[in-house]
């Protein structure tokens, strides 16, 4: 915009160079005589331009939005599936936490009921068993209270007739004692 | 001393490379910005990565392709997206080289009448050319709005006949004199700060602080117009080829 006699230069320098690059007083841009040239330079310089453009840097420029609109979308709907099948994941977790702990309930419900059924039949053989030894152990006193009740009736007869022996000094008549001890247990 | 807030937009031939009839055919100064603007732009559009995550030149391409695209989508639709590399160039374009323009010593393409009258024309006979391809005679419906009482639709239809051939001129003259203009207010109030000092001493350097905040204040609004121009050529030209491409609208 502003030429080398426009600035702050010393005068005889401005006046210098404005003798030289004068434009013969006419108005440089109603100067015909530039005008193929400016014409023809434009034609070859646009037309280059334009090809350039829309050969070269338009797909290039475009290209590489385009890519990252692609590479963009694509990470969205990859993100997208990736949520879904987390989302599936959980539910499939959940569903299947679910549906254990109804199994375990069941189970532990089963199990119990088991152990207590089988608790309920050891203890009634137990029981039972116990009632035996019982009415076994009841029958064995009785015989041998009976037995010893016997054992008792001879030693009191024996001893009788010892006693009898040593104060009279005569062996006494074995029925008599043993119908005086007889007599005396009834008694 | 004599500031001349002209004499950048001077045409300065580099070399010469023959002539076409009596045309001399140069490279010029002109030429060489045009190839600057071209050159940043394949830069800018091929050099950067293709990355994931941009980095920021790559964002930066990103960016003008999703501007360009999104500008085309809501003006002409998502069939105007056909005409995205030819407004792509042209938005890209006219931007690069005006920001490079705004550069002190550099030379503004788009400061030239004929340059955006070239591109302007491109517009209206791709409009003209696509609308009358695509949609035949219907094309010339757009001359006729609907809803307008028969008695006036002579002059309406006047009027819109005119203002459609008067768009390449309004087209191209918004963009060559909003550069111009920028360029020629920039350097007279820059030059304004050199006239106080070399003119009244230390008075005037001091004095010249006006001018020159005035400058910086002028500079952040062209470097807005830069790119606004741009935009505003891109959007008319979508606006224009939605013309082609729905004439029923």
């Amino acid at each position: 915009m502003a030429e080398s006699h426009g600035g702050a230069k010393s005068p005889a320098a401005g006046a210098h160079t404005e003798a030289e690059g004068g434009h013969g007083g006419g108005f440089p841009p109603f100067e015909s005589s530039t005008y193929a040239s400016q014409l023809v330079w434009l034609a070859i310089f646009f037309v280059a331009l334009y090809v350039i453009v829309s050969k070269l840097a338009l797909p290039k420029v475009g290209g590489a939005i385009e890519a990252r609109q692609n590479k963009i979308e694509g990470d969205l709907t990859e993100a997208q599936t990736l949520r879904d099948q987390s989302d599936a994941a959980l539910k499939a977790y959940e569903g299947e936490l679910a549906s254990a702990r109804s199994r375990a309930q069941a189970i532990g419900n089963e199990s119990r009921d088991k152990a207590n059924a089988q608790a309920d039949a050891e203890r009634k053989t137990l029981e039972e068993q116990l009632a035996a030894k019982l009415a076994g152990a009841e029958k064995t006193i009785a015989a041998t209270r009976a037995t010893a009740m016997s054992n008792v009736r001879g030693i009191a007869a024996d001893a009788a007739g010892q006693i009898v022996q040593q104060l009279t000094g005569v062996v006494p008549d074995a029925g008599s004692v043993n119908a005086a001890v007889d007599a005396s247990l009834k008694g | 001393m004599k500031i001349d807030p002209i004499h950048q937009f001077n045409i300065e031939p580099l070399f010469t490379l023959g002539h076409i009839g009596n045309h001399t055919i140069a490279f010029t100064n002109s030429s060489l910005y045009m190839l600057v603007a071209v050159a940043i732009i394949s830069i800018l559009m091929l050099a950067s990565g293709t990355q994931l995550v941009p980095g920021r030149l790559q964002s930066v391409a990103e960016i003008s392709y999703e501007f360009v695209a999104s500008t085309i989508r809501s003006t002409a639709g998502s069939e105007g997206m056909k005409f995205f590399p030819l407004i792509f160039s042209l938005f890209m374009f006219i931007c690069v080289s005006n920001l490079v323009g705004i550069i002190p010593y550099t030379f503004t393409i788009s400061s030239h009448l004929i340059v955006t009258a070239a591109l302007a024309l491109l517009v209206f006979f791709t409009v003209l050319i696509y609308g009358v391809a695509k949609n035949g005679l219907k094309f010339f419906s757009i001359f006729v709005p609907h809803g307008v009482p028969g008695y006036i639709l002579p002059l309406v239809m006047f009027i819109e006949i005119l203002s459609f051939f008067l768009r390449p001129v309004s087209h191209s003259v918004r963009l060559f004199a909003n550069m111009l203009a920028g360029h020629i207010a920039l350097k007279v109030f820059a030059g304004f700060v050199a006239m106080l000092g070399f003119s009244l001493g230390a008075l005037g350097w001091i004095g010249g602080v006006l001018p020159l905040a005035l400058t910086v204040a002028l500079y952040a609004l062209e470097i807005l117009v830069a790119f606004l121009q741009a935009y505003v050529f891109a959007i008319l030209t979508c606006i224009y080829l939605n013309d082609a491409i729905h004439p029923g609208h």
